[in-house]
């Protein structure tokens, strides 16, 4: 036979569209199946049934729930105060990350050390230092109630100052890898080029960091909306004012409202989700736009 | 001023640094981040000690003997002994799978994994109160075989696997994916079978990844609030752990207990911030390169 | 512009980057300062922009101590190796980057595209000025940094190492390209490299550095033919290096007459430095050193010829005419045309010494890297 040798066709069938490529080490069927028994059984089936038990509301059951003023109100703050926080961390956070990668300072690491505290300390340990210190009576509270006449503890803003404390470490772990990676020599260059300091940290070095940023925003963001333990010390977690959507969903509990806790469960989860999704696209738009990829 | 001096000024302002910020400017980010840093994580911690010894030694004594605590104790040792393990040989089979070989719908499922982070802690107890509660399928069933999650240690244990449950896979993933799978493709070609790979090749190359993760999911284990109080009942003496007696004791305005309490769980935070610390100092190279917790 | 180092050192860590080094570069001129890694050169280039301070020493622009005025005012055209464009920003606006950040007579904006186009079209990349340098190739991005570079007008431009991170063709190209940039802009230029075919193919004059120090500068030509220290005759081109004594102004091995001007050197022990070109065969039967033939290799029209000579068989490598029929094992006799005899105490370049000038520059990156800034 005088088949063209040049089209190298395969021999027999064409290689089927494979949904994983074949290595040579074993253990893939096992450990990917454990893997995925796993997450179906701790994390996918019991989040099943939160949607399933949310979707048997019912469309007008949900809609009063969630327009409840208690509810709204209580989301209102979860999400407001939440975002505060993140804006304040996102401009300390970077701070803190811009001083421990580039200066050299007697404390440093332990300076660096500490960033984590919030990771290893238990919210609840938090809560009730954080409330002893923002107390009307505390050391802080004091200062700030005489001094300033700000109210932070037993208020709207001490669930602010509890959501500072969870997210701080996110913004600075997200931000520092990224400045410790960032080329030194662009500063250089723009230095030689005539740029004052002032427009080469706005120009050139910030706009390199913002994708990295973002997420540490995202993320200090998201932390904070769940966030329960620390918060219920330092608030007085009075309805309209100072009671986030988490404290609610267990008030609802208690009151073996189940249909209330899954709806304010279900609308937390939606908008927390939404508002990730947005701050993805909005980092692959950053990312595109500031040329990273 | 003389020829001296005018050459020995002219020489100091040429060892000024060439670019980079002057030294007020570094001084005032310096104080700023520390002061932001002092007031924002220091405090609550330094609180939390000064209270628990602030009524005398006595009392903190006394809070940490008595027989509510010791058994807050044990169940809180008992539930991180249950969970961190589980976690550990999910999160082991998890980065094998997924960073040793090609699939399609890797990302998804690394997005999957994530899924614990982004959930509220009160929402996280919440779904299994939904899947074992009195009005749930599963519940009613359970209990007519005698069988009690909700409100007893198994929905503990439940919830706070959840919680820590992407804790150790985050930390192997990416460190897998950067070590690649050559050393473990040689190890095979010379004969060895895959669990003899796993322990002699691929587990001391990951071992301080893998200590790094442990760590930070047991603090989070034994330091976890919101998710637990929502399905544990509060009953003392049987179901509360630490942090859940930390609340109580709080409520019933026996504050300098309560700080005796938590400054188990600070040391405990401050004992994991210490060895992350050492680990990050030391074994930088053998732990993953962006790390997110 | 002139360009005058005066007395500069610069110590990193307790180790001499820059050992009491003066320089002049007229205005105008082109000159590359080559060097293995480590020999200083860059720290050099680094402390004429002022991206680096002398630990004493002055850099005078024109007669002016240029650290009167900060890096921002000096007005000097650097050029990274590895580029260093603002990767967030297009090439239209890392071009404009400099113009826009003055605050003294910036242009308007109209003016500012003008210029960028005209730089664009100079270093021959129009069309492109909407790309981010994530689209661009390694050679364009070169180029863009030099349109960012010449952007400002500079007095001076230093370029580190410009062409190291390009692959062989492009580098030929862009060096050819660079020399008749040179000629119409007429820029006085620095450039760092550690090749010493692009310093002495590209440039005005060559100042071959080592350890700190400036062992020559000189034009392309008097680098090759007269080497002024025995590490400037290694470094540049090949070389055999043979022991040999001097006694009575004569130069001998092994007790044969060499006969080479010896100059005014002591009489002891010297190195005989030697170029291929230097040896030739003896085919006419006339006195020469024996030698054992130890490998041939063709390169080129020529025949590489390594033999062993002398009592302690030292190496010599020349080259011989290709039709000369050699084979290895076989006895020739040679004899030396050429090469230069240095006295004992000077140390040429050698292979060995790459390691410790390698853990040399990895001190230096670590003083010179992230500390204290």
């Amino acid at each position: 036979m005088s088949a063209p040798a040049i089209t190298a066709q395969p021999c027999g069938k064409p290689p089927r569209a494979k949904w994983r490529r074949r290595s040579v080490l074993p253990g893939f069927g096992l450990s990917l199946g454990y893997t995925l028994v796993y997450l179906s059984l701790i994390v996918l089936l019991p989040l099943a049934g939160l949607a399933i038990s949310s979707a048997s509301l019912g469309w007008n059951e949900f809609w009063a729930i969630a327009f409840d003023p208690r509810v709204s109100a209580a989301l209102q703050l979860s999400f407001g105060a939440a975002m505060l926080a993140a804006i304040v961390n996102t401009v300390f956070g970077v701070l803190i990350a811009w001083v421990l990668v580039r200066y050299r300072f007697p404390g440093r690491r332990w300076l660096d050390a500490a960033v984590d505290l919030p990771f290893a300390l238990p919210t609840a340990v938090a809560g009730i230092a954080l409330a002893t210190l923002y107390a009307p009576n505390g050391v802080f509270g004091a200062f700030l109630e005489n001094v300033l006449g700000v109210k932070v503890g037993f208020s709207a803003l001490g669930v602010v100052f509890a959501l500072m404390f969870v997210g701080l470490p996110f913004v600075v772990r997200t931000v520092q890898p990224v400045l410790e990676e960032i080329d030194r020599e662009t500063e250089e260059v723009s230095a030689t080029l005539g740029a004052g300091r002032f427009r080469t940290v706005t120009r050139v070095i910030l706009p390199a960091m913002f994708p990295a940023i973002l997420t540490g925003f995202a993320l200090s963001f998201a932390r904070g909306v769940g966030e329960y333990g620390s918060v219920i010390f330092i608030a007085n977690n009075l309805p309209f004012e100072s009671e986030i959507a988490p404290l609610l969903i267990v008030i609802k509990l208690d009151e073996h409202n189940y249909a209330g806790a899954t709806a304010i469960a279900t609308i937390m989860l939606v908008i927390a989700f939404v508002m990730l999704f947005v701050i993805n696209l909005l980092q692959a738009w950053s990312r595109k736009w500031f040329g990273h990829d | 001023m003389t020829e001296a001096e005018k050459a020995a000024t002219a020489q100091q302002r040429r060892q000024k640094q060439a670019i980079g910020e002057g030294p007020i400017t570094r001084g005032v980010l310096i104080a700023l981040a520390l002061a932001f840093l002092g007031v924002m994580l220091i405090a609550p911690l330094l609180v939390v000690f000064i209270e628990a010894f602030g009524r005398g030694v006595g009392v903190f004594f006394e809070a940490l003997t008595s027989p509510h605590t010791l058994s807050a104790l044990q169940l809180t040792l008992l539930v991180a002994a249950i969970a961190v393990p589980a976690n550990l040989v999910f999160g082991v089979a998890a980065a094998w799978a997924i960073a040793k070989f090609d699939f399609k719908g890797k990302a998804f499922l690394l997005t999957l994994i994530d899924l614990p982070f982004a959930v509220s802690p009160v929402v996280s107890g919440l779904i299994f109160v939904l899947l074992f509660g009195a009005n749930s399928a599963l519940g009613p069933l359970l209990d007519s075989y005698g069988v009690k999650i909700l409100f007893a240690v198994p929905g503990i244990v439940l919830a706070t696997i959840f919680i820590t449950f992407p804790f150790i896979a985050r930390e192997l993933i990416p460190l897998m994916q950067q070590q690649g799978s050559s050393e473990e493709e040689a190890a095979i070609s010379l004969g060895a079978g895959g669990w003899r790979t796993f322990f002699l090749v691929t587990l001391p190359n990951v071992k301080w990844g893998l200590l790094y993760g442990v760590l930070l999911c047991n603090a989070r284990a034994m330091g976890e609030f919101g998710a637990v109080s929502v399905v544990s009942g509060h009953i003392r003496g049987q179901t509360n752990t630490l942090p859940l007696h930390i609340e109580i004791l709080y409520h019933d305005n026996k504050a300098a207990a309560a700080f005796a309490v938590a400054s188990l769980l600070a040391l405990l935070a401050l004992v994991t911030l210490a060895v992350k610390s050492i680990l990050e100092a030391r074994f930088a190279g053998s732990l993953a390169a962006q790390r997110r917790h | 512009m002139q360009v005058r180092v005066a007395n500069v050192s610069k110590n990193y860590a307790g180790m001499a980057a820059l050992a009491d080094v003066s320089l002049t570069v007229g205005s105008g001129e082109l000159v590359a300062l080559l060097g293995p890694s480590g020999s200083g050169k860059t720290t050099l280039l680094r402390t004429i922009a002022g991206l680096e301070t002398p630990d004493t020493g002055i850099v005078y622009f024109n007669d002016r101590d240029a650290s009167e005025k900060r890096i921002q005012d000096r007005g000097v055209g650097f050029v990274f190796q590895h580029y260093a464009l603002f990767r967030h920003m297009r090439v239209m606006d890392n071009i404009a980057f400099g113009l826009r950040a003055r605050r003294k007579n910036r242009p308007k904006e109209s003016d500012i595209r003008q210029k960028v186009m005209e730089l664009l079209d100079l270093v021959q990349l129009s069309g492109l000025e909407k790309r981010f340098p994530s689209q661009l190739s390694g050679g364009q991005r070169q180029r863009v940094a030099l349109a960012r570079a010449l952007a400002i007008e500079p007095s001076v431009l230093l370029l580190d190492e410009p062409f190291g991170a390009l692959d062989a063709r492009v580098r030929k190209d862009l060096r050819r390209w660079l020399r008749e940039l040179h000629e119409r802009t007429g820029h006085t230029t620095l450039f760092v490299t550690h090749d010493q075919e692009e310093a002495l193919e590209l440039a005005d004059r060559v100042v071959v550095m080592n350890k700190g120090q400036i062992e020559q500068s000189a034009t392309p030509d008097e680098i090759y033919d007269t080497p002024a220290t025995p590490f400037v005759f290694s470094f540049i081109g090949e070389s055999s290096v043979i022991p040999v004594t001097i006694g009575n102004g004569r130069a001998t091995l092994d007790e044969r007459v060499i006969d080479l001007d010896v100059g005014a050197l002591p009489d002891g022990p010297a190195q005989l430095y030697l170029r291929p070109e230097d040896v030739e065969m003896v085919t006419d039967g006339g006195p020469g050193i024996p030698g054992l033939v130890v490998s041939t290799r063709r390169i080129g029209g020529m025949r590489r010829v390594t033999i062993e000579c002398g009592l302690a068989r030292h190496r010599i490598e020349f080259d011989a005419s290709a039709e000369l029929s050699i084979q290895n094992s076989q006895r020739v006799q040679v004899r030396i045309i050429g090469g230069r005899v240095y006295g004992a105490g000077q140390e040429g370049y050698a292979t060995e010494k790459l390691a410790a000038s390698a853990t040399a520059d990895f001190k230096w990156a670590k003083a010179e890297g992230w500390l204290d800034r």
